[in-house]
């Protein structure tokens, strides 16, 4: 199951190769990906840019185990994804990767603090190890003190934030993120796209679909997609793309 | 943990947002457990009864009248009357293999004196077997008649218990003693009280009961009235043939001749009755039934609308890594916590009703009350109807496409 493929490099974390993606509805058959390769090593942050309906979202669906592909092979780790179970996606989801979406997909009717515990819920964790967990994060994305709001009590901004400590609930080292700002004024897009640097520097894997150049330029690579397919690939990290702190990361 | 707490918890949250629907939905399964429970009480409280009221008469006993020859035999003439007595009841117990126990009954109605007054009662002379055989049964500080009795031809009496109290008011009748037939007798038991739904000659309870020799010594009868048999309940057929054979050669009559021997085999009614109430128990149980797999209906119905309602929720927690039998178990749980909730208080209901039914229908309905047997079956069809109600939809919400399912935002 875990059969490396000695032809990756090591530190391969997503190995995407001629992914295919139709949805079929039917009458019409769209082909949402027509043959995607994509490589991302460990640790890199990749931007994932193109207009709408070019394809970004479902690439993403299908990094993160939430859709599988029509065609093509996708390996997680070394991992073929293919030959998984409904229900070994399902842990893939819930410890491998966390996503932050654009809607945030927050349960309105429950507070931070449950949010937050719910990927430490289906990842059968201690009662006295999710409260410590829970809390840790909810500090760390400094909302420490709105624990207990429900998402109808937050603002935009704050929501987002909760949704970024319950996509890292499980300290997945993936982190997928769609149009993460696309709902943010700027200022509240500002600080996500701080965290999402610390995160970064943390030696998170990070993926973010953005519409967003600034969001954009912050990361080393950004990849385009247009009509399903990869139509850019620039992972020269040229420096006029990159803002400062980027710059002046560690080396690590 | 979390598998049993989270679902309590969610079941919460959608009373609170679903007030009346869940309600109205509870109250559904709240009706048709009180309908089944309540039939099923009731349906076994009246067979219950019935069986008691039979039981009155006797446990499974064949009771026969000799009577009038209805065809020739062996150059007699019918219509001739065939008369029984004590030695030819000697013969069948001694020939009878079939026949468990045997007890003649002599009956008569005789002038009984007590102080001043006089009063004409209904007196059978029996043997000491038929107190088991028809459930006279003494109350506390008497006896029914006995072996000695009968052999010493003793003037003691077992008395109905309406009689009695007409007799003796309130007082203590064991050891008092009466005139019958211009006889002293003493009072040795007073039945107690029973129900008794059929009879021969009178109910019990305002009988007087004599040994049968004394009976015969003291009016000069010959000829019992009746007997009454018991044997194996199974094989009442075959010892009634028996009895009648050993008869029909003693007294020359065509042992088939079914008329010079009346027969009233009470296990035939026993038998009836059985599968008369089963029958009838069967029509409330389904009849209740159908009106709690409404209630299922209706809890499915409430539960598909649920899902519908949290699709997104369903798809947000797919993405965080649910698994489908999680959300499955989610809402069976959640189906299966509302049908006990309805269920626990649909049966509290019955049992209240069972507990506050006036008196004085006991007689004709017994009484009902929520037995063991009748609880056990109620849970167990609403766990069945809450299990499939809630399986369809539970199904149906682990099936999600969780990137659809998010989208229904």
């Amino acid at each position: 199951m875990t059969a490396k493929n000695p032809s990756q490099p090591n530190g391969a974390v997503i190995h995407m190769d001629g992914i295919r993606k139709v949805y079929d509805t039917g009458k019409v058959k769209v082909e949402a990906l027509r043959g995607v390769d994509l490589e991302v090593q460990d640790g890199e942050f990749v931007a994932i840019i193109g207009p709408s309906g070019s394809g970004k979202s479902t690439l993403m669906n299908l990094i993160g185990c939430l859709d599988t592909p029509t065609g093509g092979t996708y390996r997680l780790s070394g991992e073929l994804v293919a030959g998984l179970r409904k229900e070994q996606l399902a842990a893939i989801r819930n410890r491998r990767v966390g996503f932050v979406f654009q809607n945030f997909n927050l349960l309105p009717q429950i507070t931070s603090y449950e949010n937050v515990e719910m990927p430490l819920l289906f990842g059968g964790i201690s009662r006295r190890k999710r409260r410590q967990r829970v809390e840790e994060l909810l500090d760390r994305v400094g909302l420490g003190e709105r624990m207990h709001h429900k998402p109808t009590e937050l603002s935009g901004g704050q929501m987002q934030r909760v949704a970024v400590a319950r996509a890292l609930a499980m300290n997945p080292d993936i982190l997928l993120a769609d149009e993460p700002t696309g709902n943010l004024d700027s200022s509240s897009g500002g600080d996500i796209m701080e965290l999402f640097q610390e995160l970064w520097e943390g030696g998170r894997t990070m993926l973010v679909i953005t519409h967003d150049a600034a969001l954009a330029r912050r990361a080393p690579r950004q990849v385009e997609i247009r009509d399903g397919l990869v139509v850019r690939d620039n992972t020269n990290g040229s420096t006029d793309l990159m803002s400062d702190s980027i710059v002046d990361r560690p080396i690590d | 943990m979390s598998w049993i707490f989270n679902p309590l918890r969610q079941l919460g949250r959608d009373l609170r947002t679903q007030k009346m629907r869940t309600f109205l939905t509870t109250l559904g399964i709240v009706w048709g457990t009180v309908a089944v429970s309540l039939l099923m009480a009731f349906g076994q409280a009246m067979h219950h009864q019935m069986l008691k009221n039979t039981a009155g008469l006797g446990n499974a006993i064949v009771i026969a009248f000799p009577s009038l020859t209805s065809m020739p035999f062996e150059g007699l003439g019918k219509g001739r009357r065939i008369r029984v007595n004590e030695e030819d009841m000697e013969l069948v117990r001694q020939r009878a293999r079939e026949v468990g126990a045997i007890s003649s009954e002599y009956a008569d109605s005789l002038q009984l004196k007590l102080g001043t007054r006089t009063m004409a009662v209904d007196v059978s002379g029996v043997s000491p077997e038929f107190g088991e055989m028809r459930n006279m049964i003494p109350q506390m500080g008497g006896r029914f008649l006995n072996a000695l009795d009968e052999k010493n031809k003793r003037r003691v009496a077992f008395v109905g218990d309406e009689l009695a109290e007409t007799l003796f008011g309130s007082g203590d009748p064991i050891g008092q003693v009466f005139r019958l037939h211009g006889s002293p007798f003493t009072v040795v038991g007073i039945l107690q009280a029973k129900e008794q739904d059929s009879s021969y000659s009178g109910r019990d309870k305002d009988k007087l009961i004599i040994p049968g020799s004394t009976f015969r010594a003291l009016t000069g009868q010959k000829y019992l009235d009746l007997f009454i048999l018991a044997s194996n309940v199974q094989r009442t057929k075959e010892a009634t043939a028996e009895v009648r054979g050993i008869l029909a050669g003693k007294h020359r009559f065509d042992p088939d001749d079914e008329e010079a021997l009346g027969i009233w085999d009470t296990t035939e009614m026993f038998q009836f009755m059985d599968s008369f109430m089963f029958a009838f128990n069967l029509f409330l149980g389904i009849v209740g039934s159908l009106t709690l797999v409404v209630g299922g209906i209706g809890v499915s119905n409430i539960m598909n609308v649920v899902v519908e309602e949290r699709t997104p929720e369903v798809g947000i927690k797919m993405a965080l890594g649910a698994k489908s039998r999680g959300i499955l178990g989610q809402f069976l749980a959640e189906t299966l916590i509302i049908t006990a909730v309805g269920g626990a208080l649909g049966l509290l209901i019955t049992v209240g009703i069972c507990a506050v039914w006036p008196t004085g229908t006991e007689e004709y309905i017994g009484v009902p009350r929520v037995s063991a047997p009748v609880a056990a079956l109620t849970a167990s069809l609403l766990g069945l109807i809450g299990l499939v109600a809630g399986f369809f939809p539970a199904r149906a919400a682990a099936n999600l496409d969780p990137v659809v399912a998010m989208k229904m935002n």
